[in-house]
């Protein structure tokens, strides 16, 4: 079979043999990463941009190995707020990036739509590297990566996500995905950190930890932003880490074996504790493996598609 | 003289309960005879006799919400270029919105826009006056020397007074000199950050939305203001049920309170955003599509009086952008009618109330000459096929910015001619 898609805006979208293609391409990236040479020549001599106008040293660094160990030629840009405070907007950066002739854009943005906005306007294939609180579909296909490679499988799993799903690009990603591949969703939160709609959503929700994390296979943490924890969304870090922070009496009442998620960058003693992320149960180190493999298969993959491998 | 004839048309005027055949008799830019009683009346010489074929003449729609961008930003829309989509959309008269660059908060201002459309527009273009100075939202305009000098009405445009005080005396003292004071409601606290109508599809475009709440808070304040005033006070641009109810209630009480409604929130609904289409992006913002279908009850039932353009052009420099930094707003002179004509179509509301909604109602709200064809009345006629279907390209937009949120729209019923004191200042050629 092939990918019928020409970018990876988002989950939304993708099929239940798109999500598994990608997974399955992306375990063999897995095992050439373990391997002393690391490189191949499939994607050689082709170029890609990673443009970051939001700063990420994580997936950024990410995609840069990715596509240096796929052989493609990555050019990194972070653009921050300076052409944009050049007044120069981001469909000009776009047409003036498109005139490189880059093969791959890899694109980080601060706004909702703003990757599906410049995928309109170039010839290359787009990769959504995170959008405003819209999509992060990576994230999410290396999450669930992590999971089948941990239990075997994902469907059919009960898989908590907790905290500020408001603003999370990832939680929306991860909602998306893991109901194409048929797993339980549970979203715990305050309601203060709940977009409307969220029953409607294809998530069952909680207030409450213990209710919500009982009998979890995973469990998924999300990062509270530093400005949303002093009194707009929640009242204080001590407020916040005593109700929904993943301590090990709360991650008792999930399955013993449960995984414990986070996609990083973590506050500690805010949504998790240190001994947890650091504990037996945590995978929060495969999932940066699997990353760098999910984004290896992603980019061989609509390159494969578009015919420019 | 000049007499001008137009015969063989139907004729509709809510303003005199005619829905009838006959012929349209202008002498001098004025209404001189008109219905089935002035058929065969016989032409004087020099007359001009224009035989409609049947179709339907109404009096020139007015349009009591029109966003332009002279002075201050004309390379959006000049006084010119917006009357010329005016025309074509079959509107003969205009109120134009403050919120210029500079704002309309003077009478020296007012009377640019005044001068400005006697020189370069056709259509009637009636000037509203600023509520607060600069639109600071904290000290009143000179309500009297402006409605002295013209004034449809006192607003401050987009914007809605935070202050309950400020509005409570400008309220109180617009009543002496009868100025209508028209406002739009949204709570800007409360729709801080949204981007769109707060739901489900907001929630998974990753937006923060607007709720309704945010509307109707600030909607239910004035109302009680006017109550306390008796204010003659518009709210311009509802959007959802729960606001009809409030206007409904005031009515009820016999307060001098009347609504407004954007023809986007009659005719579209929040799922045309689709995929961050910045056209859709609106204040207020599109509803859902039962909050849609209420509000052209609400125009059924009569609960709401107006329908307006909401005329708003942005260039490429304010749409073409990720949709949270996209400005709101469309333009909509040229399809309002257009638009207007689906509910028709659609069998929601009927064609005398809608012309009534478009035309006769919010020229009385708002005092001005227009919106009837009653004898001695000025002869602004919009003549349309009530039929034709066609199609709203991009290429063929008069507006100077193209921000259309019925591109490619498919209409029926189209503009023929419109008639501005008796002279043909579009057709349909």
């Amino acid at each position: 079979m092939s990918f019928p898609h020409r970018h990876l805006l988002g989950i939304k979208g993708l099929s239940e043999p798109d999500i598994f293609y990608l997974l399955d391409k992306a375990e063999e990236a897995v095992k050439l990463s373990l391997q002393r040479e690391k490189k191949t020549s499939t994607l050689r001599g082709l170029t890609q941009i990673n443009l970051f106008f939001e700063a990420s040293t994580r997936t950024q660094a990410s995609f840069e190995l990715a596509g240096k160990r796929l052989g493609a030629d990555v050019m990194n840009m972070s653009v921050g707020n300076s052409s944009v405070k050049k007044g120069e907007t981001l469909v000009d950066t776009a047409m003036t990036l498109n005139a490189m002739h880059p093969d791959m854009l890899v694109v980080r943005h601060s706004s909702a739509g703003a990757v599906a906005l410049l995928a309109q306007k170039v010839g290359c294939a787009v990769i959504n590297a995170g959008d405003g609180a819209h999509e992060h579909p990576t994230q999410a296909l290396l999450d669930a990566l992590t999971i089948r490679r941990m239990k075997g499988t994902v469907g059919r799993l009960t898989v908590a996500i907790c905290g500020d799903v408001l603003h999370s690009r990832v939680a929306r990603s991860n909602i998306l995905l893991l109901n194409a591949l048929g797993a339980r969703v549970r979203i715990i939160a305050p309601r203060t950190l709940l977009p409307t709609g969220i029953e409607q959503m294809g998530a069952e929700v909680f207030s409450s930890m213990k209710e919500g994390l009982k009998d979890a296979d995973v469990v998924m943490m999300l990062r509270l932003q530093r400005e949303r924890m002093e009194g707009a969304f929640v009242p204080s870090v001590r407020e916040y880490f005593r109700f929904f922070g993943l301590d090990a009496e709360k991650l008792s009442y999930a399955k013993d074996d449960a995984l414990v998620m986070h996609p990083g960058p973590m506050n500690r003693g805010v949504e998790i504790a240190s001994e947890i992320a650091d504990g037996p149960q945590s995978v929060i180190e495969q999932q940066v493996e699997m990353g760098v493999a999910v984004r290896m298969a992603v980019m061989e993959t609509l390159m494969l598609a578009s015919g420019r491998n | 003289m000049t007499t001008r004839i137009l015969e063989n048309v139907r004729i509709i005027d809510p303003s005199q309960q005619m829905d009838e055949t006959g012929s349209i008799i202008i002498e001098n830019g004025k209404i001189a005879a008109i219905g089935s009683s002035a058929r065969n009346q016989g032409a004087p010489d020099g007359a001009e006799v224009i035989n409609c074929n049947g179709q339907i003449a109404v009096p020139g729609l007015v349009d009591t919400r029109v966003f332009i961008g002279e002075p201050g930003s004309e390379y959006r829309e000049t006084i010119a270029s917006a009357g010329k989509a005016a025309a074509k959309g079959g509107i003969t008269s205009i109120v134009t919105m403050p919120d210029t660059n500079p704002v309309i908060d003077d009478v020296a201002l007012l009377q640019f826009i005044q001068r400005t459309a006697r020189d370069t527009t056709d259509i009637h273009v009636h000037p509203a006056s600023a509520m607060t100075k600069g639109l600071n939202g904290k000290e009143m305009t000179e309500f009297g020397l402006m409605m002295e000098a013209g004034a449809a009405c006192i607003t401050d445009g987009r914007k809605t007074l935070h202050n309950a005080a400020v509005i409570r005396r400008a309220m109180t003292y617009a009543r002496d000199f009868g100025a209508l004071i028209a406002c739009e409601t949204e709570d800007a606290d409360l729709a801080a950050g949204g981007m769109m109508n707060e739901g489900l599809l907001a929630s998974w475009l990753g937006f923060s939305g607007i709720p309704k709440e945010a509307e109707i808070i600030p909607l239910e304040r004035d109302v009680r203001l006017a109550e306390l005033t008796g204010a003659n006070y518009h709210a311009a641009k509802i959007s959802v049920p729960q606001s009809s109810k409030v206007i409904r209630r005031a009515k009820d009480k016999n307060l001098n309170v009347s609504a407004g409604i954007s023809i986007n929130n009659l005719t579209l609904n929040e799922v045309d955003i689709g995929e961050y289409r910045t056209f859709f992006k609106l204040s207020p913002p599109l509803r859902s599509e039962e909050e849609r279908l209420a509000m052209v009850e609400a125009i059924s039932d009569g609960t709401i009086d107006v329908i307006c353009s909401s005329h708003d052009p942005q260039d490429v420099d304010t749409k073409r952008l990720p949709f949270p930094h996209a400005a709101e707003g469309a333009i909509g002179l040229e399809t309002m009618f257009a638009a207007a004509l689906r509910l028709h179509h659609s069998e929601q509301v009927s064609l005398s109330r809608l012309v009534e909604v478009l035309s006769t109602k919010p020229a009385e709200l708002y005092g001005l000459d227009a919106g009837s064809l009653r004898v001695g009345a000025s002869a602004d006629i919009t003549l349309f096929d009530l039929e034709m279907p066609w199609v709203h390209y991009k290429d063929e937009i008069v507006s100077k910015s193209k921000n259309s949120a019925f591109e490619d729209a498919r209409f029926t019923g189209k503009v023929l001619a419109t008639i501005v004191n008796g002279q043909t200042i579009y057709s349909d050629q």
